[in-house]
């Protein structure tokens, strides 16, 4: 912003740009130092437990030379605050080092698990936001009718009902007996490793190739999970926007549009609705992140090799960099959800800018 | 014909010990004049002014001989006809603007929507008539005002926001429910002229509800005055200070006064008689509980 007199602006008249800028670099800076806060709890979980790194590396029948030689090459000999920084090294190159299970690199194997998650958790969240939101705002409005019973009693079951049960039933009926889905795993056995790789999510990968075929395939294979998923977030979504919007009604703003002759429609969704949206992002970005960490359940039943599969069988058998290189990715994913629910709080909010 | 007419209202809300009656056979009617409800807490005021706008949600009960704006009777209208009858034929300030506005609202667009809802303007003349509106409220800088949100705005920039939506579709009676009691008292006489002259030059009905007696007396040209949500007297304003209910009479000599100090004021007593005999049939003159024909009535036929 520059005047013509070559004058500085006054302060309180900081271009959106400035005033952009500097708070995105307020959101990084806060997203570094929880990220370096999350990594330094993970590198102590990593020196702490009770798992000799070298011996899942050069075996329990090593000779002693072997052994050494391997303890320095992994720089274990070093005080612990440098073996901090070469993890933290690491990390920030994407090297979380390599799988003691298959010798393969944790990283690359991270990128394969973790887009699956994604896509599963993310077609469950929308099913979870579309049908959970409207479903709490009629049970609301409609305080104590049928309907309230009705969405209390859908809501009581997706939460008490065992994940695996339902996925269980769902498998049985609706592909077992009636075909309309397909069946475990994310695409049929014929259709496996055709697509090229491009983001992972093989509903997009599909898409982007032009393989119709495919992706019509991959979406009957995740309906049943995702459904299942989104059925979960669907119960917290409905309770919470019901409570969020009885809340609401009460306000005193809302008798105000009623008195200016609003339609009730328009004073719940423009007036009521408008209120609730920090609210329900919140619970949203938590559900969300509850299911991008990975429903084991859900993947095992369905085969699909998710980052909650992933993680969990790299805890049974003891391998550390698997396991912390997971934890450190569902961590960060937690950090952005929060970021961005943030951001949307100022879009929606005024109060909050 | 009287604007509004109002005969033995009653609200009532069932409980698990049995109904509770809040508000019990008020009748009062209405000219372009300046009616005050006063009572305290729990007298069933705000209900009366709520109940005229049907606002009262069930399992709220509102009853009623007859609720007329002008002949019509609003208990007859479908929910879909009193919507035309809110905002563009009675309207209602509230009491407190910090939750009375939409915080997540601009300010103009919320007063732009109780102008377009009762008329097929553009949204560029609305927002002309809001702008013309806030000004009319004695707001200065109006255009930023009307982007502005309303936490952005003080309590008695709130009220006069308030007053200006709730005027724009020019209804012809407006019910200010303790419209400054949330406000500083600097501003309070600041906002209620605003409104008197606003509610004047369009020869509206005002029913203003409040708690503070001074304030209803030099403020409005009759009384109502409520108790146990009755009605235990109804007088001219100016002449509030011999009032013949003992209840008004305790009230009156619960406040302190400048110019006959006490040490001690008096507690008001309460008597359970109040409750049920009729008070309106006690020796009173007749013509108040009929409007009261202002001087700028007169004038402007």
């Amino acid at each position: 912003m520059t005047t013509a007199a070559g004058k500085p602006p006054p302060t309180e008249y900081r271009s959106g740009w400035t005033r952009g800028s500097i708070k995105l670099a307020r959101v990084i800076g806060s997203v570094l130092v929880t990220m370096l806060g999350l990594l330094f709890i993970t590198f102590i979980i990593g020196r702490v437990m009770p798992i000799d790194p070298v011996i899942s590396v050069v075996g329990e029948r090593a000779t002693k030379e072997v052994y050494d030689a391997a303890y320095q090459e992994m720089g274990l000999d070093k005080p612990v605050l440098v073996q901090f920084f070469y993890y933290l090294s690491d990390v920030v190159r994407g090297d979380f080092g390599t799988s003691y299970l298959n010798g393969r690199p944790v990283a690359d194997e991270i990128r394969r698990v973790f887009p699956a998650t994604l896509e599963l958790a993310t077609i469950g969240t929308l099913i979870g936001i579309i049908f959970g939101v409207p479903l709490g705002m009629i049970a609301a409005v409609k305080r104590d009718s049928w309907i309230d019973q009705v969405a209390r009693v859908v809501a009581l079951v997706g939460y008490s009902m065992p994940i695996f049960w339902l996925g269980l039933v769902g498998l049985l009926v609706f592909y077992g007996i009636l075909g309309w889905v397909g069946g475990p795993g994310r695409v049929g056995i014929f259709y496996v490793d055709i697509v090229p790789p491009v983001t992972g999510m093989i509903l997009i990968d599909s898409a982007l190739d032009g393989q119709w075929e495919i992706f019509w395939d991959a979406v009957s294979h995740i309906v049943l999970p995702a459904s299942i998923l989104g059925y979960y977030s669907l119960a917290y979504i409905s309770r919470m926007t019901r409570s969020f919007m009885l809340e609401q009604l009460n306000a005193e703003y809302v008798t105000t549009a009623r008195v200016k002759g609003l339609s009730e429609w328009t004073v719940i969704w423009r007036h009521a609705f408008g209120n609730i949206k920090v609210q329900l992002i919140t619970v949203i970005a938590l559900s969300y992140a509850g299911l991008l960490e990975g429903s084991v359940l859900t993947e095992i039943i369905f085969s699909w090799p998710g980052i909650g599969s992933y993680i969990t069988t790299a805890l049974l058998s003891a391998d550390m960099n698997a396991v912390l290189g997971g934890t450190v990715v569902v961590g960060l994913v937690f950090v952005c959800l929060n970021v961005l629910s943030d951001l949307l709080y100022s879009f929606f909010d005024p109060r909050a800018k | 014909m009287n604007l509004l007419e109002v005969d033995n209202l009653h609200v009532q809300f069932p409980t698990r010990s049995g109904t509770f009656d809040a508000v019990r056979g008020v009748s009062f009617s209405l000219g372009r004049e300046r009616l005050g409800i006063v009572g305290e807490s729990g007298s069933g005021k705000s209900l009366t002014g709520r109940a005229i706008l049907r606002l009262i949600k069930p399992p709220g009960i509102v009853t009623a001989d007859k609720i007329s704006l002008e002949g019509e009777n609003l208990l007859d209208l479908s929910e879909r006809q009193m919507r035309k009858v809110r905002g563009q034929r009675i309207s209602m300030v509230m009491q407190d603007p910090k939750f009375s506005l939409n915080p997540v609202m601009r300010v103009g667009e919320q007063i732009v929507e109780a102008y377009s809802q009762h008329t097929r303007a553009s949204r560029k003349e609305a927002k002309a008539k809001a702008i013309e509106m806030l000004e009319a409220v004695s707001i200065r800088d109006s255009e930023r005002v009307f982007r502005a949100y309303p936490h952005e705005m003080s309590g008695g920039m709130g009220q006069r926001i308030m007053i200006a939506m709730m005027l724009i579709p020019n209804p012809q009676i407006l019910i200010a429910d303790e419209p400054t009691s949330a406000l500083d008292v600097s501003v309070q006489t600041q906002v209620l002229s605003i409104m008197d002259r606003l509610v004047q030059e369009r020869g509206m009905g005002l029913v203003f509800i409040s708690h503070d007696l001074n304030l209803v007396s030099a403020f409005c040209d009759r009384v109502l005055i409520m108790y146990g949500g009755r009605v235990v007297e109804t007088c001219r304003a100016d002449q509030l200070y011999n009032a013949k209910h003992p209840y008004t009479q305790g009230l009156l000599n619960s406040l302190p006064r400048l110019d006959t100090p006490v040490n001690r004021l008096q507690v008001l007593q309460r008597d359970d008689a109040w409750m049920t005999d009729n008070p309106q049939l006690d020796d009173k003159p007749d013509d108040l509980t009929q409007p009261h024909i202002s001087k700028t009535d007169a004038e402007t036929p």
